[in-house]
């Protein structure tokens, strides 16, 4: 039997099916007899004082089981998961329900539980909460100044940490530079708007003490770990299960007030309850990313090349931490701001800042897309004032020569081709054609823009002790279980967890080729806490770098396993047997042999079996890879402005990616292709909003605007890979790489546009309205 | 996303719904259901009944009549573009082949679409420069309402409670006549900024007669006269079209909102008229 090379493969997903076909198993669809329906009743204010809440005529709401307000539950903190070292870090303490105070619009202050959602809403709506309203502050810069309403006693100016990150010798940086280009970005807060909105279900079962939670989140584990640390359930008796998960782009990595409630309400109340979130609740209640507003200086000679970078970063954290949060802006953030250029010095600061607003943690990209935007964008200034073509300040500046390339950051990249991949980007991508394009539709009145993108990103953070250094309070390995039945069909658990990322497809073929075994035999596991061993989830492009390789460690395993008892069968020696197209044969004569079925089953009938050897046929490996994975690439957009209505329409969008080695190009370039819809999102049209009362103004799809397939161009996406030294397979990680690269592209081709109006800058979203303010304000 | 609770009924004839509607001052008509059904999730309507419209046959249809045409109430977005009775009238085809969606417009319904009067919605628009009369019964019996009189404020239309619209009748266009409706969309909702129909009359290469709704800009739609007397007696070029619509926004009750404030949007009045007009024009 002779198998197919299965990596490199473009195969379709074999999720799609069942998801394309209605036959997902959301949370939403699990059935469970008797359960409740629970409502939450949220704060209309973003800060005031609770004075009295009144839940007597909505528990005597027919159907109505119970109500609980904040003085009902025990006061657990929700965790933020990170402690920064070195920053004077100060955590908010946040809880499930609010009891005195709220501090954003949407914060629970009441829960009611009942028969149908109807009646829980009706009931909701009968809770009658006095507020005193307290002072607003929506604004980072503005919160720190003195005089702005204090959110929490303890934290002053609402600063919840100071990060600092330098490298090289700043001051002498600058004092040898010719030019010091300063500008201002604003890096606008976006509300990250999985499909499926956040659903949690849980079933407690009084007789065995058991609990089971349905949560749609992409780490089964650590949000089990956490609730049984916060509320003293036992790990062996929490079951969580994240069934298929309609996309999570990072909002549903961390543990919320929700989960903890439905686990406490459903042991307290001896009853299974549910909780799905409305989009209303999503856009005011689920995590937000970015929102940072910067200063930077970075210094050039004249001839282009780089001399320094620093940066002040005030990122808007909102009200309270979530898991992630304080990584975000810092590690995940300053230390990727060097880029793929040599820089010779960095000086970083990131202050965090409390708001009254919803909470500010991962969101696709989480710190790179920032820290990529800052420095494209500036380094496209820099260009348009030195007057050099923005490839060439790029190409002058590239890191060139031998990897793993310590970089000013205290980064090890691992591997990469910058000026390789810019050169192969603009042939392929017709750079020199569409300057030439341009030209000529500007002699007919039209502005064309061109605009580049050379970015980098860190994947699969590792090794754990890495993460216990940036003060993360968990480990980044992951683990990877292959189970073959004695059939010799396959299953393997992994602890990643596929929420849109092709899991199912892509760990079956990375099996079938190391074991030996038809794609179609391999089955995956993922996402139950009681099936799966332990596993971290899915997150910052991790999951085939570092689970895929758990998975494919076993699979080694489990063929030198294999050889051992072939070699016992055929009376050779371990080391004389080969392993190929499913076949252990003797090395030099492929006529004594045994079939990989042959050898599984006396792995379980251990009749003839090697004295020294255990029968089965399973393997586990819990892999902690040495370091990150540092994929990069360069993006090219080609924009057209309409300057009597600012309207940008994205023509053509163009990615030469290196991911490392590409395992299936078909999920690669879908990957892709949602990033760049995303990324394009932020540049053109993504903004969430708050007014000064604190009230979300863009809190439906009415206001916020996620693109639409007409306002999103064509995609041309191309792999460059230079293989990964950080894992066996050479890969890096692609799921991240389209929303990281492509804003600054975008808003490069908007200013590229607008070269003749002697527009520099522009702020992020490039709505109409935002570019036709820069265009009158020019002339 | 959770409305209150509502009961439902399906009348087969008019007078059974408006029966309905006399008996419960609560109930409300329920067509396409895409603009009352989202407040209803969201609470901001909560009626006690609704009365689908859906089963009655006199709603339906699009006819041809004395050189214009009848417009069923009932009668679907996609069902109006595909109508050949309206394809003289390019202006409401322009509209209703764009309005939100392929779900929107299998589901949406001109007159529900009218009687909503939704300051963002295209209709209206194209309905003012069309010039079109709304038809409607009530307990008091039928009445035809002029277009130029039927929007009266934000959500608010010449409508009296217990009112059905039954019908939309367009005038025969005069000969030389031809329209072109175009909107400027919000990038989140895909509904009107600015939304401005032109239907403009050219004889002996003047224009001698024109008709431009707006919609979008302001708490209801209207007509932009200014600019209509400005181009009518002018030759229809690209300057004096120009000059008719350099002011536009002039005057007018503009809204404004994240995406385009009010002096943005005042300037998108403008830009949007020329643009109608010249696509009018340009249909000649
Ligand atoms: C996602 C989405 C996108 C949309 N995009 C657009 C857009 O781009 N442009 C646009 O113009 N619109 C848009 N709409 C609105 C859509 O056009 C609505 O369908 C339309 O405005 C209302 O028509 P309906 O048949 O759905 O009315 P319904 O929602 O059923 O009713 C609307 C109101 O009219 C009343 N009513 C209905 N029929 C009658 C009648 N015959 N007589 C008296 N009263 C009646 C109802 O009682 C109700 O108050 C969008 C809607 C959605 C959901």
């Amino acid at each position: 039997m002779t198998t197919e090379t299965m990596f490199g493969r473009a195969l379709k997903r074999r999720e799609d099916p069942r998801l394309i076909t209605g036959r997902g198993q959301y949370v939403d669809d699990i059935q469970i007899p008797g359960v409740q329906r629970i409502f939450f009743l949220r704060s209309p204010y973003a800060h005031a004082m609770i004075t009295s809440i009144d839940t007597s005529a909505a528990e005597a709401h027919p159907g109505v089981m119970k109500v609980y307000t904040g003085k009902d539950l025990p006061a657990v903190p929700v965790p933020c998961g990170v402690n920064l070292p070195d920053s004077n870090q100060k955590t908010p303490p946040y809880f499930m329900i609010a009891t005195d105070r709220v501090r954003h619009t949407g914060e629970i202050v009441a829960a009611v539980v009942a028969s149908d959602i109807g009646t829980a809403r009706d009931a909701a709506e009968k809770i009658v909460v006095e507020y005193d309203p307290l002072p607003v502050v929506v604004d980072a810069e503005k919160s720190v100044m003195d005089g702005a309403p204090q959110l929490y006693d303890g934290i002053d100016n609402n600063i919840t940490f100071d990060w600092k990150l330098g490298g090289g010798d700043i001051d002498a940086a600058f004092a040898g530079a010719e030019v010091v280009i300063k500008q201002r970005l604003v890096n606008q807060r976006l509300i990250p708007n999985a499909m499926e909105p956040r659903a949690v279900a849980g079933r407690y079962d009084s007789a065995t003490g058991d609990l089971t939670l349905w949560d749609t989140d992409q780490n089964p584990h650590i949000i089990r770990l956490l609730i049984c640390m916060l509320t003293g359930i036992a790990e062996n008796k929490l079951r969580v299960i994240a069934p298929d998960v309609g996309g999570g782009f990072g909002s549903k990595i961390f543990l919320y007030a929700e989960q903890l409630l439905v686990t406490t309400i459903t042991k307290d109340l001896a009853t299974p309850v549910k909780w799905v979130e409305t989009r209303s609740e999503n856009f005011q209640a689920t995590t937000h990313g970015r929102d940072h507003v910067s200063y930077v200086e970075m210094a050039f000679m004249k001839s282009g090349k780089l001399c320094g970078l620093k940066v002040k970063t005030y990122a808007n954290m909102g009200a309270f931490m979530t898991a992630f949060a304080p990584l975000v802006p810092t590690f995940l953030y300053g230390t990727l701001l060097s880029g793929v250029y040599d820089l010779p010095a960095l000086r970083v600061e990131t202050i965090g800042v409390l708001t009254n607003t919803m909470a500010v943690d991962a969101y696709r990209g989480a710190g790179r897309p920032e820290a990529s935007y800052l420095l494209e964008r500036v380094m496209d200034i820099a260009a348009d004032e030195l007057n050099i073509d923005p490839a060439e300040i790029r190409r002058m500046n590239f890191i060139k020569g031998e990897f793993p390339h310590m970089a000013v950051t205290g980064m090890n990249y691992d591997s990469g081709d910058y000026e390789g991949n810019l050169d192969k980007a603009l042939a392929q991508f017709g750079y020199a054609d569409w300057r030439a394009k341009q030209a000529e539709a500007k002699a007919k009145g039209r502005y064309l823009g061109i605009g580049l993108s050379c970015y980098i990103e860190a994947c699969g953070i590792a090794p754990s002790k890495m993460v216990g250094m940036m003060g993360g309070g968990v480990g980044l390995w992951e683990s990877g279980t292959i189970r073959v039945h004695p059939t010799g069909k396959v299953t393997a658990y992994t602890g990643a967890h596929s929420h849109g990322q092709g899991h199912e497809t892509t760990f079956a073929q990375l099996i079938s080729d190391t074991l030996g075994v038809p794609y179609d035999n391999v089955e995956i596991v993922h996402g139950d806490t009681n099936q799966v061993q332990f596993g971290m989830g899915t997150y910052g492009s991790r999951s085939l770098a570092v689970g895929g390789t758990a998975l494919l460690k076993s699979a080694q395993k489990l063929v030198e396993k294999g050889k051992k008892i072939a070699a016992h069968l055929l009376e050779a020696n371990a080391a004389d047997i080969e392993y190929k197209d499913g076949s252990f044969s003797v090395k030099g004569s492929p006529d004594r042999s045994k079939a990989f079925g042959e050898v599984v089953l006396m792995a379980y009938l251990a009749h003839n079996y090697p004295a020294d050897l255990e029968p089965g046929f399973e393997e586990q490996t819990f892999f902690d890879p040495t370091n990150f994975t540092f994929p990069e690439g360069t993006y090219m957009a080609i924009v057209e402005v309409d300057p009597e209505t600012g309207t940008v329409t994205p023509l053509n969008f163009y990615c030469m990616d290196d991911c490392g080695n590409v395992l299936n190009p078909l999920i690669a370039e879908g990957q892709v292709h949602g990033g760049v819809a995303q990324g394009i999102g932020q540049a053109l049209y993504e903004n969430a909003v708050y007014d000064e009362n604190g009230q979300l103004i863009s809190g439906s799809m009415m206001d916020y605007a996620v693109p639409k397939i007409t306002q999103l161009p064509s995609y041309t996406t191309e792999f460059a890979p230079v293989p990964s030294p950080s894992n066996p397979m050479g890969v890096k990680g692609i799921g991240e790489a389209g929303t990281i690269g492509s804003t600054a592209a975008i808003a490069n081709a908007v200013m590229d546009a607008l070269s003749s109006m002697n527009i520099r800058h522009i702020d992020l979203p490039l709505t109409s309205q935002n570019v036709w303010n820069a265009i009158q304000a020019a002339k | 996303m959770i409305p209150s609770a509502f009961e439902y009924a399906t009348p087969a004839t008019l007078n059974e719904a408006m029966a309905m509607l006399a008996a419960d001052e609560d109930a409300k008509l329920l067509a396409g259901g895409h603009s009352l059904l989202p407040t209803m999730k969201l609470r901001l309507a909560a009626p006690t009944k609704l009365i689908d419209l859906r089963k009655i046959g006199e709603l339906r249809g699009v006819s041809a009549s004395g050189g214009g045409a009848r417009i069923g109430a009932m009668t679907t977005y996609a069902e109006a573009t595909a109508s050949a009775a309206l394809k003289g009238y390019a202006a409401l085809i322009d509209a209703t082949s764009i309005i939100g969606d392929t779900q929107v417009r299998n589901r949406g319904t001109i007159g529900g679409a009218m009687a909503h009067g939704d300051p963002a919605a295209d209709l209206p628009a194209v309905m003012l420069a069309l010039g079109a009369t709304v038809n409607v019964i009530g307990s008091a019996g039928s009445r035809a309402i002029a277009i130029d009189d039927f929007f009266v404020g934000m959500l608010t239309t010449a409508l009296e409670e217990g009112e059905i619209i039954t019908s939309i009748d367009l005038p025969a266009l005069a000969a030389g006549t031809s329209t072109a409706y175009v909107k400027f969309a919000n990038p989140a909702s895909g509904y009107a900024m600015v939304g401005v129909a032109a239907s403009v009359t050219m004889s002996g290469g003047k224009v001698s007669a024109c008709r431009i709704g707006l919609t979008g800009a302001g708490p209801s739609a209207t007509r932009l006269e200014g600019v209509e007397q400005a181009l009518t007696g002018s030759d229809g070029s690209e300057a004096s079209i120009a000059s008719a619509v350099a002011n536009a926004g002039d005057g007018l009750d503009i809204l404004g909102d994240i995406h385009a404030g009010e002096d943005y949007r005042r300037a998108m009045v403008s830009v949007y008229a020329k643009r109608a007009i010249v696509a009018a024009i340009a249909r000649a």
